[in-house]
C-alpha cells in the first residue's frame, strides 16, 4: 500500500487563554489520492477546524497542541510559514462555503481566475486567460467569455460556486478542501454542484476533504467519512459501513433524526439525551486519561 | 385527503388569485418604478388543524406568499379570507383583532428576537397588548407556562437573545408565536439553520403544540423530506405560481409536474445511490 | 433555586441597569473619556471657587508672565498671564462653562431634531423619506461655516445663537445616520414579528427600533459634543460668539494668536484644553458604543 496523500494523526487543538478548552481530540485520518473523505458532524463538532488546520488558517485563539498533518509524507506543522505556503499553494486548494464573500466583489472573474495561474504556474497573461476559459468550460459554464468579463454580483449563486470550483482545480491540486460548499445553495443547484465536484475529482484523481453536516450528502459524494462530536472521532470508515451498519450509538441516533421523504414513518426522532450523555461521558473519560498522562 | 374545494367550506385560510407585486407605485416626485410581480395569482386553502407545506426554491415566492397570508405585504389582486374575514386591503388597525389569531415563527431566531429586549419582555408584551392578561403578574404566570411547554427553564426569562443557543432561541420564537393561543401559525424555514438533532427536537415540539392547541399551520421549507414528515398537504411553487398541489402521500408518490420531480430527486438521501451523482462514469 | 416568588419579584429593570453599568465600567475609553468630561463639568460648576483670580481682572504691570517652569515665572499665575495681565488659568477655567454649555445643549438639540426626522424617514419611507432626504441634500449643500455666520448675524451674537447655529447645521448628521440605521433595522425579522403580534407603528418605531439605533445615536451625540466645542471655538475665534468680556477658549485662541511671539502660552493653553476635551468626547462616544452593544459585550 502506498503512503496516503494526507495523513492526520493524533491531532489535538485547543483554545482559551491557557489552552484549557480542547477543540480537537486526538483526531486521526488518512486520505488516499482520488478519494473523497467526509468530515461530518453538527455545529461545534470541529469539522471546519480540521479543514482550517490543514490549510493553516486557524482563527486567532485556536492552536494545535500536538499531532501531525502530513501531506505526502511532509509534516505541515513542522514547516516554517513560507515553505508551508509554497507547498500548500501548489498542492492544496479550497472550495469555500459562501460563494459570494469568497470572490472579490470589485474584480472581474477573469482577474480572479488567472491570479493563481500566473503566480504559481508562471503563465503569461494570454496563456492564463486561455487556461481560465478552458476551466470555465470544464465546469460546464455556459458562455465562458461573458462570465470572464463579469463581476461576481452579476452571477447567480450556482455560477459563482462553479467559478470557485474552476479556481480550486485550476492548479491541478492533489487535495481539495470543500468546506460545506453547498449549504448556501438551493437543492437543485446543490445537486449540480455535487455532481460537478465529483466529476472533477474523478477526472483529475484528486483527494477531497468534504466538510458537511448532511448525512445525505455524505452518502452520495463521499467514499469514507469521519463522524465527529465535540472534536472527537465517534466513528470512522467506509460510508457504506457507516450508513448500513453504524457501530456508534451517536451515528445511529443521527440517522434516525434525519427526515426521509421516501420513508415518512422513519426519521425525525430526536437524539435521545442518553446518547448525548454517553458521548459526553466518553469525551470526559478521554480528557481525564489525557490529563493523567501529562 | 379531500379535495381543496370541499375543504374550503371549513377552511381557516382561503386565498384565491393572490397577486403580489413590488414597485409600480408613483413616488412623491413622480418617478414610477417598474412593477415586479412576485406572485401571479396563487390559490391556497388551509383547513382547520391542517399543516400545509409550501415548497420551492429561492425566488419561487414562497416567503412572499407566507407573508401575504398574514397580511404583512400589500396584495395587488385576489382575496385572502381568514376564518371568512377578508384581510386584503385591511388597514393595520382593522387587522389588529385578527393578529393575535395568526402568528409566525421565523427562520433566523437571532434576527427575529429584538436584541435589546430580554425574553420576559419579548413574551409578556404581546399578552398585555391584546389584553390576554390583566397585569404583569398574570402575564408572568402565562409566560412561565408557555416557556415550560416549549422546554425552556424559567431562568431563560432573564436572558437576552444573544445569551441563548440557536435551539433555545428557536424555542423562544415558538413560545412567542403560541403565547397568544393563535389559530394559525406560519413557520418560515424554521429548521434550515439548525443541526439535525436540534431540528428533530424542534419539529417534535411543534407537532405536539399543533396537536394540543389544534393549530393550523403553513410550513414553508425548501427541504422536502421535512415537509413530507410534518405536512398533510403540499403546494409546490415555482416562479410565483403553484405548479402542483395535493396531499403529501400523493404528491410524493406520483408527482405530476416535472419541476416537482426534479425537486424531489434533488434531495440527497442517506442511502448510497451511485446513480444520483453519476459516480464512476468518467465523462471526458 | 427555582423559587418562583423571588424571580417574579425581580423585574428586568434593576438587573438590566446594573449589567449596563458594569459593562460601562469595563470600557477604559468610557472611564477615561467620561472621567475627563466629568472633571470638566465639576470645573465649570465650581469655577468661582477654584479659579485663583478674577478672569477679567487686568493688571498691566504683570502682563505676559510665562507659565510654571520658565524664567520670570510668578507663582501666583500657574499658566502665566496674557498681554493685559489676566490669569490664563482662570480664564481657561471660566471658558469651560461656555464650551460645555454649548456642547451639551447644541448636541442634544441637533440630535433631537435629526433623530426624529431620521426615524420617520427610515421607517415610513415614501413621501416622508423623499421630503426629509431632499431637505438633507439641500442643507448639506450650504457651506456650514457661512451658514452659521448667517444664523449668528440674523440672531445676534451670544451663546443662544451659537447653539442655534450648531443645531440648525448639524441635525443632518443625525438624520442621515439614524435614517440609514432605521432602514436596516426595519428589515429585521424582529420588526415583522412585532407587526404579526399586532403592535402599532409608533410602538414599533420607538420601542423596538429606537433601542437598537440608540448605541449609534449615543456615539454620534458624544462626537457631536466634540464638534460643537470646536465650532464654538471657531465662532469665538472669528468674534461671532459671546461678547469678548466673557472668557471662551476660542476667544483666548484668537487673542493668543496676535501675541503668539511674545506669549505663546496664551495661545497654547486653550488649544490644549480644546484638544483634550474633543479627544475625551470622541473616546467616550466610541466606548459607549462598544459597551452598549449587547452582542459586542461578550
Amino acid at each position: 500500500m502506498t503512503a496516503p496523500l494526507l495523513s492526520i494523526s493524533h491531532l489535538n487543538a485547543v483554545t482559551g487563554r491557557n489552552g484549557e478548552t480542547p477543540i480537537l481530540r486526538d483526531v486521526s485520518l488518512d486520505i488516499a489520492a482520488g478519494e473523497v473523505h467526509g468530515l461530518v458532524g453538527e455545529s461545534g463538532a470541529g469539522k471546519s477546524t480540521i479543514a482550517k488546520a490543514i490549510l493553516g488558517i486557524l482563527p486567532r485563539g485556536i492552536r494545535i497542541a500536538s499531532g501531525s498533518i502530513a501531506l505526502e509524507g511532509v509534516d505541515l506543522l513542522t514547516l516554517d510559514a513560507s515553505s508551508r505556503r509554497k507547498l500548500l499553494g501548489a498542492t492544496v486548494s479550497l472550495i469555500p462555503q459562501d460563494p459570494l464573500t469568497a470572490l472579490n466583489p470589485g474584480r472581474r472573474i477573469e482577474a480572479q481566475l488567472t491570479d493563481g495561474l500566473r503566480l504559481w504556474r508562471g503563465l503569461s497573461a494570454a496563456d492564463a486567460r486561455l487556461r481560465a476559459l478552458q476551466l470555465l468550460d470544464e465546469v460546464q459554464m455556459a458562455e465562458p467569455e461573458r462570465v470572464m468579463k463579469a463581476f461576481p454580483h452579476e452571477l447567480s449563486g450556482g455560477m459563482r460556486q462553479r467559478v470557485l470550483i474552476a479556481a480550486a482545480f485550476a492548479l491541478e491540486p492533489k487535495l481539495v478542501i470543500a468546506d460545506e460548499p453547498t449549504t448556501a445553495l438551493d437543492v437543485t443547484v446543490q445537486k449540480q454542484i455535487l455532481r460537478l465536484i465529483r466529476a472533477m475529482q474523478e477526472r483529475h484523481g484528486t483527494g477531497v476533504v468534504f466538510v458537511t453536516h448532511d448525512l445525505g450528502v455524505v452518502a452520495q459524494i463521499c467514499d469514507r467519512a469521519t463522524l465527529l462530536y465535540m472534536g472527537k472521532t465517534m466513528e470512522q470508515g467506509r460510508v457504506k459501513d457507516l450508513l448500513d451498519a453504524p457501530r456508534h450509538p451517536y451515528t445511529r441516533a443521527l440517522m434516525d433524526a434525519c427526515p426521509r421523504y421516501d420513508q415518512p414513518g422513519r426519521g425525525l426522532a430526536p437524539v435521545p439525551e442518553t446518547v448525548f450523555a454517553d458521548c459526553r461521558a466518553e469525551i470526559a473519560a478521554f480528557d481525564r486519561e489525557r490529563a493523567g498522562h501529562v | 385527503m379531500s379535495d381543496p374545494l370541499t375543504i374550503s367550506e371549513q377552511a381557516l385560510i382561503d386565498a384565491r388569485g393572490v397577486v403580489v407585486a413590488y414597485g409600480g407605485q408613483r413616488s412623491a416626485f413622480g418617478r414610477a418604478k417598474p412593477e415586479k410581480r412576485v406572485l401571479h395569482g396563487v390559490d391556497v386553502v388551509i383547513g382547520r388543524g391542517q399543516t400545509v407545506g409550501i415548497v420551492g426554491e429561492s425566488g419561487s415566492g414562497k416567503t412572499t406568499l407566507g407573508r401575504a397570508l398574514l397580511g404583512l405585504v400589500p396584495v395587488a389582486d385576489g382575496s385572502i379570507r381568514f376564518d371568512r374575514h377578508e384581510i386584503v386591503g385591511l388597514k393595520e388597525d382593522a387587522l389588529r383583532p385578527l393578529r393575535k389569531r395568526m402568528q409566525m415563527i421565523f427562520q433566523d431566531p437571532m434576527s427575529s428576537l429584538n436584541p435589546r429586549h430580554d425574553i420576559r419582555h419579548i413574551l409578556i408584551a404581546p399578552l398585555l397588548l391584546h389584553g390576554l392578561a390583566r397585569d404583569r403578574r398574570e402575564a408572568e404566570v402565562q409566560v412561565r407556562a408557555v416557556l415550560d411547554r416549549v422546554g425552556l427553564p424559567a431562568s431563560a426569562l432573564e436572558r437576552y437573545p444573544h445569551e441563548l443557543s440557536g435551539g433555545q432561541r428557536q424555542r423562544v420564537g415558538i413560545a412567542r408565536a403560541v403565547v397568544l393561543a393563535p389559530d394559525f401559525v406560519l413557520a418560515d424555514e424554521i429548521v434550515s439553520g439548525l443541526d439535525v438533532s436540534t431540528q428533530a427536537q424542534v419539529l417534535q415540539l411543534l407537532g405536539e403544540l399543533k396537536r394540543d392547541m389544534n393549530l393550523s399551520m403553513a410550513f414553508i421549507s425548501h427541504d422536502l423530506s421535512v415537509v413530507r414528515a410534518v405536512c398533510d398537504r403540499v403546494y409546490v411553487l415555482s416562479g410565483g405560481r403553484v405548479v402542483e398541489q395535493g396531499a403529501c402521500e400523493q404528491v410524493f408518490a406520483s408527482p405530476h409536474h416535472d419541476y416537482t420531480k426534479v425537486l424531489i430527486d434533488a434531495i440527497p438521501l442517506p442511502v448510497i445511490d451511485p446513480q444520483w451523482l453519476g459516480r464512476g462514469q468518467r465523462s471526458t | 433555586m427555582a423559587d418562583s416568588a423571588t424571580i417574579i419579584a425581580t423585574t428586568g429593570a434593576p438587573s438590566r441597569g446594573r449589567r449596563r453599568l458594569q459593562a460601562l465600567a469595563r470600557q477604559p475609553k468610557v472611564v477615561w473619556g467620561g472621567g475627563f468630561i466629568l472633571f470638566l463639568v465639576v470645573v465649570a460648576l465650581a469655577a468661582p471657587l477654584i479659579a485663583p483670580h478674577d478672569p477679567l481682572a487686568q493688571d498691566l504691570m504683570s502682563g505676559t508672565l510665562p507659565p510654571l517652569g520658565f524664567a520670570d515665572y510668578d507663582p501666583g499665575f500657574l499658566l502665566g498671564t496674557d498681554d493685559l495681565g489676566r490669569d490664563v488659568l482662570s480664564r481657561l477655567i471660566y471658558g469651560t462653562r461656555i464650551a460645555l454649555t454649548v456642547a451639551f445643549v447644541a448636541a442634544t438639540l441637533a440630535a433631537l431634531v435629526g433623530t426624529l426626522l431620521g426615524l420617520l424617514a427610515g421607517y415610513f419611507r415614501g413621501v416622508t423619506d423623499t421630503v426629509v432626504s431632499r431637505l438633507i441634500e439641500i442643507w448639506m449643500a450650504f457651506p456650514p461655516v457661512l451658514l452659521s455666520i448667517l444664523v449668528v448675524a440674523i440672531m445676534g451674537s451670544g451663546v443662544t445663537s451659537v447653539i442655534a447655529a450648531i443645531a440648525i447645521i448639524d441635525w443632518t448628521r443625525f438624520a442621515r445616520v439614524v435614517r440609514a440605521e432605521t432602514m436596516a433595522q426595519a428589515q429585521g425579522d424582529y420588526v415583522t414579528a412585532a407587526r404579526t403580534l399586532g403592535f402599532g407603528r409608533w410602538t414599533i418605531l420607538f420601542r423596538e427600533i429606537l433601542p437598537n439605533v440608540a448605541p449609534v445615536l449615543l456615539a454620534l451625540i458624544t462626537l457631536e459634543m466634540g464638534i460643537a466645542v470646536i465650532v464654538e471655538a471657531i465662532l469665538s475665534f472669528v468674534g461671532l460668539s459671546v461678547s469678548s468680556d466673557t472668557p471662551t477658549w476660542g476667544g483666548m485662541i484668537a487673542q493668543g494668536r496676535q501675541i503668539i511671539y511674545q506669549a505663546w502660552w496664551v495661545f497654547a493653553a486653550p488649544l490644549a484644553a480644546l484638544f483634550a476635551t474633543v479627544l475625551a468626547f470622541n473616546q467616550l462616544g466610541d466606548g459607549l458604543r462598544r459597551a452598549l452593544d449587547p452582542v459586542m459585550q461578550r
